[in-house]
């Protein structure tokens, strides 16, 4: 593959197997505590910077996480007593603030209930020190600043404010009928004072008498506050969104649909891409995600249900239902199986940093794109490949259609993505690397490392058979290692500039280091 | 705290307000700003209300929308021109801010602000500010600092001129787009007040540098600045360093690129000079025209007939009549949309022969369009192309199009229509309304939609207008108080709104000899709706008629109606006769 160049150069040949240590947990299970379904994580999204970490839940909440160890920690707050400091390098995150971003709705015309789970997270330009990121659910983008805020206390008040308060209208108001009440209170004589109207003439130097309010402050509070809501444009359910490198724009895909939108206009966007058919017995591939190419403002990539990636080039027309390109693997002839196509949809694609390579998922395996070579992967990754005599039970209990998310790393030398039982996988994709580390999402994550080295799929004829097997003792894979299928781990994000994993086991976010 | 006197408590709440919990009320205290500071005079405005304003900065947006407005005109109240320098630190802190409509304002506040002050304190307060914003940490301040250049550059010092030219070429080329953008958007306004010789050395550069940005938005507003820049420009200059950037543009690789320009291209082609047009932006808009991206095409057929009136007419029909032939059968419906709302005006550049031979056949087809925008647009602007080829040749083929916009399924459709009725009158003539149009009028005021009924009702009234109250003594009123029989109320609601609007027209004898007496008789209908729509439009003949036909006619009718067992016609009743009291004691 060319995409490692620069860091192949090293003279020691393929890099080491990165050895993955425990570094946090947040909202961690005690023994035999029963999760809220609520609590559970559904989207996690490191900053640009790392500086930052937010993960969404499925009530509708925003949690964010700040870096410790770059800055000084300075006074301690809530949650530190989580954390004990050793003297260290890798990134430690504290708990900053969270928000409730979606609320539960209902969509009358169509008698559907919409679920306030935040399906996106993704950050936006900081600012001034306001934090801004965008978050959706199924239906509803919206675009939160989180910011701090001075507690104020504001003294020497012109008025006696215990004063107004006795008057029943709280620190008084300013238009007229304000006036009425303070004279049917009687403390004020019966004569007419409005608001001074501009023939009301002022001494030349002032009234000394009146004061400005003294404003005293010295606490800050994280206050996040809406600042717009991007709605009623997706006709499905919302995917992805995406933040385009202009720092203006971003889209947002639903399953047939994909729309650009300006960050600063919410009533109004353009669909660029739509590949619902005129009839919808047509349908054939629904779009799973979406995402702006990391520096060319242009390009963008969605992938389908049927494994397949466009790229495409919003300068070439308004409407991009043609694409640039197409990356797509042929399947070995003979290979069909009645899972052949559920397996091949792809639940997630990343560009790398550098926006040369695009990492997708699908059920089975990670694979590895150059933009410049449509003809095939550069490289394969399995992940699932020992569950492939269990698709039959896996389609029985709906597991086979669970997406799961991936990433790269900053240095687009390692990818990664989760698997059942909080289990996930770190492989090396640099040259001539063959690191394939499986971690748990615990607090040892080497545990229960399985050594299951990245191989070239079975035939057909050991489907069958091994399906058989694997009815008879379901939930045990081929190194006899059981499998729980309603724990796993589909999220997770690497940090931008450092090798540090972020990971979400039902509610508990758990974060490695190497 | 009782100490203050009773005509200062207003404005002492307004003071406290500024800090209180309720934005509404913090609001509200902000936008009487000046009020505040004529209470506490110049001397402590400057000292400290505006203190107190700068330290406000973390405020809600809205809030500080508004702050940055009230002090862009606040240097009454600081005491005039030689202060004005104390209002920069609270706007410099808006600049900084995240949301762009507050930057945006407080920008606005600052040029304001700086164009009044004196020449020595923008040296030495206005440049330095702008310098400080240049090189802000954050891009919002570098954002901001593009749009004071201008103000800030004809006062500078030569040294300092160097500098802010130096600076603003690093924020042309800064890190983040939001800053190039706004530095793009910006340039035409600091280019208008650079020297020519820095102009075409360092400005063009500059300029250069934005044509070939990755990110295409940047690109799109350096199109915007290709005309302003070209006028500034000494045409020689902008033929060498100008067009051949358009020309580029006009083929760059993204379509919003293209879009910009044909939509700009006239603009640009005043900057070139007609020599330029013709020899090079003429083939660059016939490629824009034959774009494969419908919005270009779209963008560039809305463009042809000004395009059109800076090239003589041979050039015209030579290049671009061509083209106009294949957009009237284009594919999108938009492109023929936007062709069909410019084509008519082409009629007086290329005069009789050129619009006959060439042009009519155009027409035509576009008047046949299956979308009906196509169609309508045509007919918006029949009054171009009649002043050139007369109506004669066009009534054959424009009758069957606008009976079937007439009749068209959708109402909007036929709303515009109805619209465009009083302008094809006038330009039909009476003859042939009356044979082919008349009909029509009288079926919208029997449609189905309320919106078509109204507008119809309208109609009338200006047909009697155009045509005058004889022509509509004959042709309209009595087909109009036929229907006043309609079995349904709502038709007949409809009739008694078109009388009262044809009243005024008709004047006050047709009103008493033939309009009145069908109202009255109204009066007697079994729907109560019917009833005080009755006393509604009486009411409004009241200034129309005689006195005596009031006394005689109208009060007893209104009289009557305001014993009605209906709460509403008794109400409308009562409300027609007091106007009627009203109008007899003014007379």
């Amino acid at each position: 593959m060319n995409g490692g160049d620069e860091v192949a150069a090293a003279p020691s040949g393929p890099p080491q197997p990165l050895e993955w240590k425990f570094s946090q947990v947040f909202g961690e299970r005690t023994a035999g505590e029963e999760v809220q379904e609520v609590d559970i994580i559904s989207a996690i999204e490191f900053d640009k910077s790392g500086d930052h970490l937010a993960t969404g839940d499925r009530g509708g909440r925003v949690v964010l996480f700040e870096r410790t160890d770059t800055k000084d920690p300075g006074g301690s707050r809530r949650d530190l007593e989580r954390m004990d400091y050793p003297i260290s390098r890798h990134p430690e995150f504290r708990y900053k603030t969270e928000f409730q971003s979606h609320e539960p709705e209902f969509d009358y015309l169509k008698s559907l209930e919409i679920e306030e789970k935040i399906n996106k997270i993704r950050w936006c330009q900081t600012a001034n020190g306001a934090l801004f990121l965008l978050s959706t659910n199924d239906k509803t983008i919206k675009f939160w600043k989180v910011q701090e805020k001075k507690i104020k206390k504001i003294s020497d008040m012109n008025v006696d404010p215990s004063k107004a308060v006795s008057n029943g209208s709280v620190a008084s108001s300013s238009n007229s009928n304000s006036a009425k009440q303070y004279l049917a209170n009687g403390g004020w004589p019966e004569k007419s004072y409005g608001c001074p109207s501009n023939d009301f003439t002022f001494p030349p130097g002032g009234i000394s008498s009146l004061r400005l309010p003294v404003v005293t402050s010295n606490e800050t509070s994280l206050v996040a506050r809406c600042r717009r809501v991007y709605a009623h444009a997706h006709d499905y359910h919302i995917n992805s969104i995406s933040n385009n490198s202009d720092g203006e724009t971003f889209i947002s895909a639903d399953d047939l649909r994909i729309n650009l939108w300006n960050l600063e206009i919410s009533n109004q966007s353009f669909n660029i891409v739509d590949v619902k058919p005129a009839n919808m017995e047509d349908l054939t591939e629904v779009i799973t995600s979406a995402e702006f190419h990391p520096n060319h403002c242009n390009m963008l990539a969605y992938s389908s249900s049927r494994g397949s990636i466009r790229l495409i080039d919003l300068r070439q027309s308004a409407l991009c239902d043609s694409h640039a390109k197409l990356f797509e693997e042929q399947e070995a002839p003979g290979s069909r199986s009645f899972f052949t196509e559920i397996i091949a949809s792809i639940s997630d694609i990343k560009f790398a940093k550098d926006g040369r390579h695009i990492l997708s998922r699908d059920y089975m395996t990670l694979k590895l794109w150059d933009v410049n070579m449509d003809s095939g992967p550069v490289a394969t990754f399995q992940v699932h490949e020992h569950l492939r005599p269990k698709l039959c039970d896996l389609y029985e209990n709906d597991s086979i259609f669970d997406k799961f998310e991936c990433c790269l790393s900053g240095d687009g030398l390692r990818v990664a993505t989760g698997s059942y039982s909080n289990l996930f996988r770190v492989f090396g994709c640099g040259p001539g690397s063959a690191e394939a580390t499986t971690l748990e999402a615990s607090k040892n994550p080497m545990r229960r490392q399985v050594q299951t080295p990245s191989r070239p799929s079975r035939s057909l004829s050991s489907i069958t058979r091994v399906v058989r097997r694997g009815a008879e003792s379901p939930g045990v894979d081929a190194n006899g290692n059981s499998f729980d299928f309603t724990t796993k781990l589909l999220h997770l994000a690497w940090h931008p500039t450092e090798n540090s994993i972020a990971c979400a086991a039902a509610n508990s976010l758990y974060m490695y280091y190497a | 705290m009782a100490t203050i006197d009773e005509p200062l408590y207003p404005i002492a709440v307004l003071i406290d307000e500024l800090k209180n919990e309720d934005i509404q009320l913090r609001l509200n205290s902000i936008r009487r700003l000046s009020t505040i500071a004529r209470a506490l005079g110049e001397e402590r405005t400057r000292k400290e209300l505006i203190p107190f304003l700068s330290e406000n900065n973390d405020d809600d947006d809205e809030v500080l929308l508004a702050m940055a407005e009230e002090l862009g005109v606040f240097i009454p109240y600081v005491g005039g021109v030689e202060h004005a320098n104390v209002l920069l630190p609270p706007l410099e802190t808006l600049c900084t801010v995240e949301e762009t409509c507050v930057r945006d304002k407080a920008v606005e506040s600052l040029s304001r602000i700086g164009a009044q002050m004196r020449e020595q304190d923008l040296v030495e307060y206005f440049i330095p500010l702008v310098k400080r914003l240049a090189a802000g940490e954050w891009f919002t301040a570098r954002v901001s600092s593009c749009g004071l250049f201008h103000i800030a550059y004809p006062s500078a010092s030569e040294t300092f001129k160097t500098e802010l030219r130096a600076i603003y070429s690093q924020l042309c080329q800064d890190d983040m787009p939001m800053v190039r953008r706004s530095a793009a958007t910006n340039l035409g306004k600091f280019a208008a007040t650079v020297e020519p010789a820095y102009l075409k050395t360092e400005i063009m550069s500059i300029f250069e540098d934005l044509t070939q940005d990755d990110q295409d938005s940047v690109r799109l507003l350096a199109v915007e600045g290709c005309a302003a820049l070209g006028k500034l420009l000494e045409p020689q200059d902008c033929v060498a360093h100008i067009l051949p950037v358009i020309v580029n543009f006009s083929q760059d690789k993204s379509w919003r690129v293209r879009y910009m320009v044909a939509n700009q291209l006239y603009e640009l082609c005043e900057a070139v000079g007609p020599e330029s047009t013709r020899a090079d932006l003429v083939p660059a808009y016939v490629r824009l025209l034959c774009d494969n991206e419908a919005e270009v095409r779209i963008a560039a057929a809305g463009k042809v007939t000004k395009f059109c009136r800076i090239l003589n007419p041979e050039l015209a029909i030579q290049r671009i009549l061509p083209c106009v032939k294949e957009l009237s059968t284009d594919s999108s419906q938009h492109v023929r949309s936007a062709l069909a709302s410019v084509i008519m005006g082409m009629a007086p550049v290329l005069g009789k022969d050129a619009t006959i031979e060439q042009l009519l056949p155009i027409f035509l087809s576009l008047l046949k369009d299956e979308f009906p925008d196509v169609r309508l647009n045509i007919i918006s602007k029949l009054d171009q192309v009649n002043q050139v080829i007369g109506i004669d040749l066009l009534s054959q083929s424009l009758l069957p199009a606008i009976v079937e916009l007439a009749e068209d399924r959708h109402w909007r459709v036929r709303l515009a229509i109805i619209e465009y009725i009083p302008l094809l009158a006038s330009q039909l003539g009476v003859g042939f309304f009356d044979d082919k149009l008349g009909a029509l009028c009288m079926q919208w005021l029997n449609d189905k939609v309320y919106s078509i009924r109204d507008a119809a009702a309208n109609n009338v009234k200006r047909l009697a207008e155009e045509f005058g109250p004889d022509w509509a003594m004959q042709h309209i009123v009595p087909q109009v108080l036929d229907m006043i029989n309609n079995p349904h109320y709502l038709y007949r609601m409809t009739i008694l709104h078109a009388i009262s609007l044809l009243a005024p027209v008709m004047g006050s004898e047709i009103t008493c000899s033939t309009l009145l007496p069908v109202v009255v008789s109204a009066s007697k209908d079994r729907v109560p709706n019917i009833k005080f729509n009755v006393a509604k439009v009486l009411q409004s003949l009241i200034p129309i008629v005689d006195q005596s036909v009031v006394e005689k006619t109208i009060r007893p009718c209104l009289v009557e109606l305001s014993e009605d067992p209906d709460v509403d016609v008794r109400f409308f009743a009562t409300q027609a006769l007091q106007s009627s009291d009203q109008v007899m004691m003014s007379t």
